[in-house]
Parts: structure tokens; C-alpha cells; sequence
């Protein structure tokens, strides 16, 4: 091979690469621009019912529950507005506890249940040390106890 | 100031210049690495929810945001090479291109493997981890047309064209985190509010953002000058460095 066809193929092959890549990229962000639903858009109609999805929530306090004797765990997923019973079976990441926000990909079941075959744990962008979230916890607990008049 | 620009950007001034340049970046980079990562790694606390793992922070982050800043520096260039033809330019832009694709892998591999202990998942296609994926891709893709054009003039023609129109792509990996609902989180500290982060872990991270600006300031005047050794081989006065040899 001479020096120019090879200079021809190098080009083609990066123009070629370069195609690829944007369609690739733009593949990517026309199935998932949107990460995730909430439960308000889930309510609202706005997921897909063909295909598999995911909805982002954070987990209700005290929704948690396991089937014992197997992976099975059932838990509320909340936006705050609304809220959906998500299920899933298998093991969960470390981050996974109730109030965490996650992500869980699977569908939507005609009940209104969304059966989940993924779960991911999402964190936010806030790092403190354990102490100073107590703190912060506390403060919160007083500024709400005020609020309602309790003290 | 023409002619001031003209002379002190040429090749064979900054050959000479850049070194005392080099010394000074070199050292500081080392010694607020260090220190950095000191204090990242053994005197910062533990994450209230993340525990030890969050410290990959003081890595991970720094490497993203370099990455983005040897981008921008790696367009401007390749803009003022391409309109007011100093060539000097051109060599900074393709010296920096390694460099941000490094930092754009070492933002990737150090996020995947923060990924899967926290969010349970390597890799997730969301927007910012796409944004930063499609970077990396502009970078190799901007070193493909610098080695595939024989011709060094409009090979630093392509790959400046395509370098300044994959700016799009910074304020698109920037913003991500807030135009869309990504499994990444949003900003912690590059967000006009007052950063979400304890100050104990902000110094070291900030360290470390300062020490990597260094470490890249060595390395790109190190690969400018090879550069300009390797464009200028014909030229009178790398012929003389090497007689003096």
C-alpha cells in the first residue's frame, strides 16, 4: 500500500469512526436523555408501557419489606408527590436504605406494581462527616418540633 | 505588540523559555500533590454515607474537571493557530490532546470503579457519563486527523476545526447533571451556591485540582517543546541545538 491510499483509508476510517461514535452517542441519549421517570410522570402517563424503563425515587421510610427466605424485597418509591410499590428480586447495592434515592429499571405491571430487574443506589451531591449530618439531623428534628409548637 | 507576539511566540524563543517553567510546575505539582493527597487520603473524615469509598473524589474529580480544562485550552488554541496563524499555538493544542484524553480515561476508569460499590453499576449510559464518553471520543478523534494529514498545516487545520466545534460538548457535560435526571450527581462544588461539601474534604480536593493544573502545565510546555523540535527539524535553529550536541 502507497503512501496516499493509505493516507485514503486512515481518513475514511476516521470519518467512519467519528459516524459511528455520534450515532452511537446519539442512540444513547435518544433512549436514555432521560435517565430516569419520577412517579409523577409515571402517574401521569408520561413513561412508556411497550418497553422497559426506569424510575428514580427516593425510598419511603418504613416501606421496606423482604419475603423471608429469598432475595424478594418490596419497598414504596416516592418524589415527594406521588408514590409507587416497586418489587424486586436479587441483591441490592450497598447505598440501598430507606429515604436513599435509587433507580430501579423494569416495567410496569397492569396493578400499577413496577417489577424491577435493577436496582441502583443514588447519592447526592452533599459530603459531610457522619457527625455533622447528625448534627444537621438533629437541627432539622428541633426546627420541626418548633414548627408544630411541640416545645 | 505585533511584533512583541510575533517573537516571543516563536518556536525557538519558548524552547528556550519553557524551561525554568518546567523546573517550577514540576516541583509545585509534586509537593501540593503530595500534600493533597495527605490530607485526601488520611486526614479528611469519612463520608456520613459513603464511608472510605467517597476518597476516589479526590481523583476522580480533579481528573474530570482538567479534562474539560485542557480541552478549552486545546480549542483556544487551535482557534489562534488557525486565525492568526502562530504556530506556537498549533503545537499547544496538539501537545494537549494526550494529555486531556489521559485525563478523560482516568475521569471514566476512576467513576466506573466509584460506580459499582455505590450505585451498583460500572457504567450507565446517563447524560454525563455519555457527555464525558463522547469527549474522550473528540479527543482521540482530534489525534486520528493530527497523524492520519501528512501535511502539517492542514492537518492542524482538521483537527483545530474539530476541536473548536466540539466546544458544544463542555457546557453540555457541565450542565447534564441539571437538564436532565442522571444517575450521577449534580454538582458539589462548581455551582454558584455555597459548595456542598465539608471544608475539611473541600482543601484537599481543591489541592488536588491545583496540583493536576501544574502537572499538566509541565507536561504540555515538555510536549510543545518536542513538538517544536520535531516541526522545526528542517529549520535553522534546531540544526544548530543539534550541532552543538
Amino acid at each position: 500500500m502507497n503512501k496516499r491510499s493509505r493516507r485514503k483509508v486512515l481518513i475514511i476510517a476516521v470519518v467512519f469512526g467519528v459516524g459511528l461514535a455520534t450515532v452511537l452517542g446519539l442512540t444513547a441519549f435518544q433512549e436514555n436523555l432521560l435517565y430516569f421517570y419520577t412517579p409523577t410522570q409515571i402517574k401521569a402517563g408520561e413513561a412508556p408501557q411497550s418497553h422497559s424503563f426506569r424510575v428514580g425515587g427516593l425510598v419511603v421510610n418504613g416501606s421496606v419489606s423482604r419475603e423471608a427466605g429469598s432475595l424478594k424485597v418490596q419497598f414504596d418509591l416516592t418524589d415527594n408527590a406521588e408514590t409507587m410499590t416497586v418489587q424486586y428480586t436479587g441483591i441490592l447495592p450497598d447505598l440501598f436504605r430507606e429515604g436513599q434515592g435509587i433507580v430501579a429499571m423494569g416495567s410496569l405491571q397492569p396493578n400499577g406494581m413496577f417489577v424491577a430487574d435493577e436496582v441502583l443506589a443514588k447519592h447526592d451531591e452533599n459530603y459531610m462527616p457522619p457527625e455533622v449530618a447528625d448534627a444537621l439531623k438533629a437541627a432539622e428534628q428541633t426546627a420541626k418540633e418548633r414548627a408544630s409548637g411541640k416545645i | 505588540m505585533w511584533h512583541w507576539i510575533q517573537r516571543f511566540s516563536s518556536p525557538k524563543h519558548f524552547y528556550t523559555m519553557s524551561v525554568p517553567l518546567i523546573k517550577w510546575f514540576t516541583v509545585g505539582a509534586l509537593l501540593i500533590g503530595l500534600y493533597g493527597l495527605y490530607l485526601g487520603l488520611f486526614v479528611a473524615p469519612t463520608d456520613y454515607q459513603q464511608g472510605e469509598s467517597y476518597r476516589i473524589i479526590f481523583i476522580h474529580v480533579p481528573a474530570a474537571w482538567m479534562s474539560l480544562f485542557v480541552y478549552m485550552v486545546m480549542a483556544a488554541s487551535a482557534g489562534i493557530g488557525i486565525i492568526w496563524q502562530i504556530r506556537l499555538a498549533d503545537m499547544v493544542a496538539a501537545a494537549s490532546a494526550p494529555i486531556g484524553a489521559s485525563f478523560a480515561f482516568l475521569a471514566l476508569v476512576t467513576g466506573s470503579l466509584w460506580g459499582k460499590p455505590m450505585w451498583g453499576a460500572y457504567w450507565v449510559w446517563d447524560a454525563r457519563l455519555t457527555s464525558e464518553l463522547i469527549l474522550l471520543f473528540l479527543y482521540l478523534g482530534y489525534m486520528a486527523l493530527q497523524s492520519a494529514i501528512e501535511d502539517q498545516r492542514s492537518a492542524d487545520k482538521a483537527s483545530g476545526l474539530l476541536a473548536i466545534v466540539g466546544v458544544v460538548n463542555i457546557p453540555i457535560i457541565h450542565y447534564s447533571v441539571e437538564w436532565w435526571n442522571t444517575l450521577h450527581q449534580g454538582a458539589t462544588v462548581t455551582k454558584f451556591d455555597k459548595p456542598s461539601i465539608h471544608v475539611d474534604m473541600l482543601i484537599p480536593l481543591l489541592l488536588m485540582a491545583v496540583a493536576f493544573k501544574l502537572f499538566y502545565a509541565a507536561i504540555v510546555l515538555i510536549r510543545a517543546r518536542n513538538e517544536a523540535l520535531y516541526r522545526d527539524r528542517n529549520r535553522r535553529w534546531v540544526r544548530e541545538l543539534i550541532e552543538q550536541l
